[in-house]
């Protein structure tokens, strides 16, 4: 009887478990293995800003916002890796999806974010698959393919060891 | 026993500064936002039922208010739902006042944002007490436990651009 009870419990347990996987889990990216959009803009410094002049290099993507919580919890560390892999090959640069680019101005400057940072646009939101959640990263390969996805709140190590990987794979 | 009386207050203000600080980092914000998690669960609507009064008679659907972000909703949005501003901003809270200001208090009105993972929007927990201080007795939000993207666009609800 006990032992049957323990059965159902740990039944109960994994199922419950698994729904809270299953919600986790990001959708797949029918993004990943394609050519990367382009991105022609110019950052918030004035300097241009194109994806494609950065072919040859691996590139971290970041979507952000001023009022995303998670979003300025991985910019030092994206600030860190650019320094860190600017040698192998790595640029980063961000798209805010902030409506004011004053904020975005301020946030930065208490970052102390150096990469690039552009302002983003619906369009170039919607060519990205939709960028309807946020954090999103993308990061692409040296011939400008997005090889990974990340949406939402991400292990950072599991970033870091995607593009140490990118960084190694050519 | 004063002792204890004491333990049970810290515990209880460490509680009340977890529960209505989502993350120290929102040092942008004039104050700070109200977690979602103060949005009392009898007030949360789920993407799938609000898909189905969105099918229903007119006269049950809500006066539906996106809360967040304008390039989000510009990207996509819940079909016939109004853009009013972050719930977070001051700007925000006075254009959601100034779009309710002639509505009945009765008036079913669901607000939703989507920008983040539920437990770090910063948008729909200070919206949500805004209408309810300004006396609105119908008010629901829609619960995006991930984000617009993954709760509502995804499972292929109607979305408009």
């Amino acid at each position: 009887m006990l032992t049957r009870r323990l059965r159902q419990s740990v039944a109960l347990l994994a199922v419950a478990l698994g729904a809270v996987y299953a919600q986790a889990a990001p959708p797949a990216s029918l993004l990943v293995n394609h050519k990367a959009p382009g991105v022609v803009s110019h950052d918030l410094n004035g300097k241009p800003l194109n994806l494609a002049a950065l072919r040859g290099k691996v590139v971290l993507l970041n979507f952000w916002a001023t009022w995303c919580a998670p979003c300025q919890l991985e910019m030092p560390a994206f600030e860190r890796w650019q320094k860190q892999y600017a040698a192998q090959g790595l640029a980063v640069a961000g798209i805010s999806m902030d409506d004011d680019a004053g904020a975005v101005r301020k946030t930065i400057t208490k970052l102390r974010v150096s990469y690039p940072i552009a302002m983003g646009t619906a369009a170039l939101g919607r060519s990205y698959g939709g960028v309807l959640g946020l954090p999103e990263t993308f990061l692409i390969d040296r011939a400008g393919v997005i090889r990974a996805q990340f949406q939402g709140e991400t292990d950072l190590n599991k970033i870091e060891a995607a593009i140490k990987s990118l960084l190694e794979s050519h | 026993m004063k002792l204890r009386n004491l333990s049970t207050v810290a515990i209880a203000a460490a509680f009340a500064l977890f529960a209505f600080a989502p993350t120290a980092a929102h040092a942008q914000f004039a104050a700070p936002p109200l977690a979602a998690s103060t949005v009392p669960a009898a007030d949360l609507i789920q993407p799938a039922d609000l898909n189905k009064l969105l099918s229903g008679p007119a006269a049950a659907r809500p006066l539906i208010l996106q809360v967040g972000s304008k390039l989000m909703f510009d990207q996509a949005h819940i079909p016939g739902s109004e853009y009013i501003g972050a719930g977070s901003q001051p700007d925000g809270l006075n254009a959601l006042t100034t779009r309710v200001k002639t509505l009945a208090k009765n008036k079913f009105i669901a607000l939703y944002c989507g920008c983040c993972p539920w437990g770090r929007c910063p948008n729909v927990g200070n919206a949500y007490k805004a209408l309810r201080d300004q006396g609105f007795t119908n008010v629901k939000v829609v619960y995006m436990a991930n984000n617009f993207g993954a709760d509502w666009v995804t499972p292929g609800y109607p979305v408009a651009h």
